[in-house]
């Protein structure tokens, strides 16, 4: 070697020694179980400052609990606010630096990916303490297990209906109180709104780019017509079924009689659920949430409310949102669980989740006073027990992501008329990016 | 064979041989913080990427070993990367061409001192102060149909009659893009061809007027030779930086619609991130380095003037 190469050489193979010393990514430290309850199967609320992350699709339910929680703790949780379409790519950042927050949700889909990299700590002797578990929605429960461990509990629970606009619904000369209860009478009274013929109002609207948007609020229909949309492993997709191609051809055909808003064909997601409470829709697909939905454009009494329906009648729903766990970088998992505890606990459960029009996520406080009170909530607590969470390893790489083989299926289906042949050719990548 | 040692013995840095050695030693110290500089932001992070690019190396779980040839074979039987090469080099082309040549106009116009000039410098310059992130959000939010101001004043204004969809077909996606990237960018490139106008001497154009040049003969046989290396620079910036393009697809388009304006940067993200392979990721971007080593090694060969004319 040169001389004057000498030292440089040296330095940076004493660099190159110290990232070897130290590079690679951390083992996973799911241990079996992280300890057992601290004694009380509350946890620990001693003032920690816990970090916490969701994502913001959920943002007004899990800030109204992280609030109601602070008020009422010691335990105070700073919690951030991820944009919804970052948040896998931020936790993917985050975990092989071992910097996940003490407590972070997941949309159930990518829990059995996060749960089985090793993401959170193992809940299940915890979880197994609580004395309401058996109340407790499994939905969500078992979407957080992995090889007989759980890592999860229900968060925010997401369930997806038809919402109508009941003033247009009088106003086309439809019963507001008989809303849809097939597929087909759905596309029958969004042709009637959009005979109205008034200007900005449209029949429907659905995020005609947004993978997410879609498995959430069609494969309900499939399920209530009994024909499941993968196999059981989540590795084969049946997007090419009987059901499904029904649901393509509707809307084909609403799109090419106008009767679908034109900005969905370029809906992504960021904005979906916020033509609805313009009251310009007549009637949509939405998640089961009426937090926020009335406005000066939408009377609270004008938002009906239905079970999704399938081609031939029947009920479904997507019981999705999100599950909770705590981190695998956690320090402070006593206390991260007396979150997690309370906020199952009744007086949450009641006083904040239900009282804010949201699911409840107990089966035993279905038919609180708040529910009780608004036969819109009867529904949504009615329905959850008759949806299904579908499970997928690649979930979010072939449904979310934007360039994921989802997509491209329903956009050729729905606004370029595509003939089954090409349905199946497409259905075929999916399955393909399953199961890699 | 000598050691450092040997080198730093006392006799050997006297007299005028160690002067020199001396000299020779300082400047390695000078050198030395860049160096470990440029060793640990670049080199180390340069072969920990082409090690992961020759592992199977996912994202949550680490490197679980050797996986070559594997990454490279496997990248041309991606469904998005042919189309994203051939999108990345078409918007390259364009871009490219749109930013030289309205960097050119701009520079011609605000050359001249004068009571404009000094203010349209400052207004071709400004987008710069905005960051691409924030300016791609803020073209989202202008070219969105449902919150966005575009479409209301064209329509106000009378000249268009439906709103136009800025992002909802391949090509309205590429243009307003690259228009963005335009408005954003042309200030820089009048910068760099200003300078170069500025820097050819000012007897050249008398001479020239003396011999009757007219403006365009001017411009074509004196103005554009002697701007050669700002052109040259501004091009090479210019391609680089389109084919490393990304924010502003990511933000705007999100390789919409239908996978049409993704770029292969875009690929990289995606594999990291959303298909959790590092691995196949890091093959993406060793393929993108050295072709983009292979081009400026022969972009900067094709510059060097011939030794004789």
């Amino acid at each position: 070697m040169k001389g004057h190469l000498r030292v440089p050489a040296i330095a940076t193979g004493l660099i190159l020694l110290l990232a070897a010393c130290n590079g690679g990514t951390s083992e996973s430290t799911a241990p079996g179980g992280a300890g057992s309850p601290a004694g009380d199967w509350q946890g620990v609320d001693d003032g920690t400052e816990l970090t916490m992350w969701t994502r913001a699709a959920t943002e007004a339910r899990s800030q109204a609990l992280v609030d109601a929680y602070n008020e009422s703790h010691e335990n105070q949780i700073e919690l951030r606010i991820v944009p919804t379409d970052d948040y896998q790519t931020v936790v993917g950042a985050a975990a092989p630096n071992n910097e996940l927050p003490d407590l972070f949700s997941a949309d159930v889909v990518f829990m059995p990916n996060w749960t089985s990299q090793g993401l959170f700590t193992d809940l299940t002797s915890r979880i197994d303490s609580l004395p309401y578990i058996d109340d407790v929605g499994q939905a969500h429960i078992v979407a957080s297990t992995w090889e007989g461990a759980k890592y999860g509990l229900p968060f925010i629970i997401d369930l997806s209906v038809w919402m109508y606009n009941k003033a247009l619904f009088e106003e086309a000369g439809l019963d507001p109180e008989a809303p849809p209860t097939t597929l087909a009478e759905f596309a029958d009274a969004a042709r009637a709104i959009q005979d109205l013929d008034r200007e900005g109002v449209y029949g429907t609207f659905f995020g005609g780019n947004c993978g997410g948007c879609n498995v959430f609020t069609w494969w309900p229909i499939s399920w209530a017509e009994g024909e499941p949309i993968m196999n059981e492993e989540g590795t084969e997709s049946l997007n090419n079924n009987d059901a499904m191609k029904e649901v393509y051809s509707t809307f084909a055909a609403l799109w090419e009689e106008g009767v679908i808003h034109p900005d969905s064909q370029a809906e992504a997601g960021p904005t979906w659920i916020g033509y609805f409470p313009e009251g310009s829709i007549g009637i949509m697909p939405m998640p089961a949430s009426l937090q926020g939905m009335a406005n000066e454009n939408l009377a609270d009494e004008d938002i009906g409310v239905t079970p999704i329906a399938g081609i031939s009648g029947g009920e479904s729903t997507f019981v999705g949102g999100d599950s909770i766990g705590i981190s695998k970088d956690s320090e402070n998992v006593d206390q991260a669980w007396n979150f997690l505890a309370w906020m199952l606990d009744e007086e949450a459960q009641v006083e904040v989740v239900a009282q804010g029009g949201n699911v409840v996520a107990r089966t035993d406080l279905a038919g609180n006073e708040y529910s009780s009170a608004d036969p819109r909530l009867v529904i949504f607590n009615e329905i959850a027990g008759q949806g299904e969470t579908p499970f997928a390893l690649r979930f979010g790489q072939t449904y979310n992501d934007p360039q994921g083989p989802w997509i491209p299926l329903f956009r050729a289906a729905v606004f370029e008329g595509a003939d089954d042949a090409t349905i199946e050719e497409l259905n075929e990548t999916i399955t393909q990016s399953l199961s890699e | 064979m000598n050691a450092i040692s040997d080198r730093l013995a006392p006799g050997r840095l006297l007299g005028p041989e160690g002067w020199r050695r001396r000299r020779t030693l300082i400047g390695m110290g000078y050198a030395l913080p860049t160096a470990i500089m440029v060793a640990v932001f670049f080199i180390v992070p340069l072969l920990l990427v082409v090690q992961m690019s020759a592992s199977d190396w996912t994202l949550l779980s680490g490197d679980r070993g050797l996986n070559v040839p594997e990454n490279y074979a496997d990248l041309g039987s991606g469904r998005l990367f042919w189309p994203a090469v051939e999108f990345t080099i078409r918007y390259t082309l364009i871009v490219t061409v749109l930013l030289i040549a309205l960097g050119l106009l701009m520079a011609l116009v605000v050359q001249e001192s004068g009571r404009w000039s000094g203010m349209l410098r400052t207004v071709f310059l400004l987008p710069l102060a905005v960051g691409l992130a924030a300016a791609s959000l803020l073209f989202w939010g202008f070219y969105s149909n449902s919150i966005g101001p575009l479409n209301p004043m064209l329509q106000g204004a009378g000249l268009i009659e439906s709103p136009i969809s800025f992002l909802g077909t391949p090509t309205n996606a590429l243009m307003s893009t690259v228009f963005l990237i335009v408005w954003k960018f042309a200030g820089f490139y009048m910068l760099i061809l200003l300078v170069g106008l500025q820097s050819i001497p000012r007897d050249i154009y008398e001479s020239a007027a003396l011999d009757g040049a007219g403006r365009w003969s001017t411009f074509r046989h004196i103005t554009l030779p002697l701007l050669r290396p700002a052109l040259a620079l501004s091009l090479i910036l210019a391609v680089t930086g389109s084919l490393l393009a990304f924010d502003q697809f990511f933000l705007l388009t999100k390789g919409g619609p239908d996978n049409t304006t993704v770029t292969i940067v875009q690929l990289i993200y995606r594999e990291a991130f959303q298909l959790q392979d590092l691995g196949k990721a890091a093959a993406i971007s060793i393929v993108l380095l050295v072709a983009l080593l292979a081009l400026n090694a022969l972009w900067f060969r094709s510059l060097r003037k011939p030794a004789t004319e």
